[in-house]
């Protein structure tokens, strides 16, 4: 799922500042599963903020929601009047519900309270890790289901790079070093053979090298 | 004979090679890279010049090979994957090779946290692996990464690096495989301190029958201080530096350790020459180039082969 973190209060009061009404727009799906932005984490952030407001002597008001998805037109439309009568909605879903919004209210200020960070999941409770970089070109079948893209600093293609030294990344030693990770899963596998192959150029025109990303499918358009 | 340069006529006449490294200035002084050339001119087969080295921002490796050309020094041009997409490496390459520049070691790169950008975007377009094969494909079939031809071919001794140190280390000798089968010409190794691992290592090299592929080059350099020797054993990523080696340093008086540290290095040179599989060494004393022509007239490599 999409993993984000809230951003630092300091800069989300600057952010909202210059406004009034502010509705703290929560969203029920990934951002509640990462403990960033449901419904928990709207009424917190609104409790902190009404403290802060009130002891600067300044009197805004905050009006709390959360929707199931903001990353969709119907669950977004069922507060609408909230977001009508807001000054400022600041949502705390990812960027693709920030945008969303932004879209469907075009008069709106929307402005972000959370940083989207990576599509990953919690390896334990309170530790979320990356998985996926969407590069839009999966390799997990050649690469033992670990993904080097996602999980390797320099996203190598070949094998691990000098720095791999006790199954950890020399960037960030609380990371395991992904090619370690994939070597030990291809030996498991009987298939260690295939570190052999020379993986060819990455065709990165399918990752944000290609401009934004889009899909059409035209079997399901109506 | 792929190339002529005077790297690749040493090693393929069967002399033991001696290379040198070459740290460009944080500065666009001139006058640093012609001393640091005075200091090893005609005591190396050719010189290493690092790529922004540990991610810290220098003068370019390919205008220091330039300087090095007209100074009458061979350069050995260093090429990460770090700072340049393939359409960068390729026309850079060009130039290079253009300018007479025939020696190219081809890396990925330190990772920019580690150098004095952090929060640069590395680029990473290909990895070393792919760098080696792109250039290959260039130097025997003259054409680029896309597929399409070009009319001049730039030519280059096409050099790998290899960490025996890093892990899996079974794997490791299979990786170096994949270098050669890239392309490479010759390897030149992360320093070596620990020796017994390093003949372990070449073992599995030769047992695999590489050494008759590529030319293998260890590396060693010189340890300054104990500071140093207890820096390099802790805090670098993928290096190994067993304690003898810093207890050897710390056995001498403190204005000793200096002249320890080139016999240390120039002793490891002779255990490194006894290992089957070995062509050469690569010598890196950065920032301490005055220290290589020593350590290779202890080690008995000097003077280097007119060939």
């Amino acid at each position: 799922m999409i993993k984000a973190q809230q951003k630092p209060i300091a800069e989300i009061k600057a952010l909202i500042a210059p406004y009034h009404r502010i509705l703290i727009l929560g969203c029920g799906t990934c951002v509640t599963i990462s403990f960033a932005g449901g419904e928990k984490e709207v009424g917190l952030l609104a409790s902190s903020l009404r403290i802060a407001s009130a002891m600067e002597g300044q009197d805004k008001i905050f009006a709390e929601a959360t929707v199931q998805r903001q990353c969709e037109w119907e669950f977004i439309d069922a507060v609408a009047e909230q977001i009508q009568q807001a000054d400022a909605v600041l949502s705390l879903a990812c960027g693709i519900g920030v945008q969303a919004l932004a879209e469907r209210y075009p008069d709106k200020v929307v402005l972000p309270g959370v940083n989207t960070t990576f599509l990953g999941m919690a390896v334990e409770h309170g530790v979320l890790v990356e998985r996926c970089r969407a590069c839009g070109d999966c390799i997990l079948g050649l690469t033992g289901g670990v993904c080097p893209i996602a999980r390797c600093a320099k996203n190598l293609l070949n094998g691990p790079c000098g720095g791999s030294q006790n199954g950890k990344c020399e960037v960030n030693p609380e990371l395991d070093c992904a090619w370690q990770l994939i070597y030990d899963r291809l030996a498991r596998l009987g298939q260690l053979d295939r570190l052999a192959a020379l993986m060819p150029y990455k065709d990165w025109s399918k990752d944000y090298d290609g401009g934004p990303r889009k899909i059409v499918r035209e079997d399901l358009r109506l | 004979m792929k190339v002529g340069s005077n790297l690749e006529k040493v090693l393929t006449s069967g002399y033991f090679a001696a290379t040198g490294e070459l740290g460009p200035p944080k500065s666009a002084d001139p006058g640093v890279i012609r001393h640091k050339a005075s200091l090893l001119k005609g005591y190396v087969d050719a010189v290493n010049i690092t790529d922004n080295q540990t991610a810290i921002v220098r003068m370019s490796s390919i205008s220091v090979g330039i300087m090095l050309l007209q100074l009458g020094l061979e350069p050995t041009i260093q090429m990460t994957c770090r700072d340049r997409n393939r359409l960068a490496i390729q026309s850079d390459l060009l130039g290079a090779a253009a300018h007479g520049v025939k020696n190219l070691l081809c890396l990925t790169g330190d990772h920019q946290r580690f150098g004095n950008h952090p929060t640069a975007r590395g680029v990473y377009d290909l990895d070393s692996i792919q760098l080696i094969q792109m250039v290959k494909t260039m130097r025997d079939e003259k054409k680029f990464a896309c597929g399409e031809e070009m009319d001049v071919e730039p030519r280059f001794f096409i050099g790998a690096a290899e960490n025996p140190f890093a892990d899996p280390f079974d794997y490791r000798p299979y990786r170096l495989a994949k270098k050669i089968a890239a392309g490479a010409d010759f390897i030149q190794t992360q320093l070596i301190y620990n020796v017994p691992k390093f003949k372990e290592f070449m073992k599995r090299v030769c047992d695999l029958g590489l050494h008759e592929k590529c030319y293998i080059l260890a590396g060693v350099g010189p340890i300054k201080s104990v500071g140093m020797a207890r820096y390099m054993q802790t805090s670098v990523p993928g290096m190994d530096v067993p304690e003898e080696i810093v207890a050897r340093l710390k056995g001498v008086p403190k204005d000793q350790v200096r002249k320890e540290g080139i016999k240390q290095c120039a002793d490891i040179i002779s255990e490194i020459r006894e290992i089957p599989g070995v062509a050469g060494v690569h010598v890196m004393a950065i920032e301490w180039e005055e220290a290589v022509p020593e350590i290779l007239e202890l080690a008995g490599l000097l003077p280097r082969p007119k060939v």
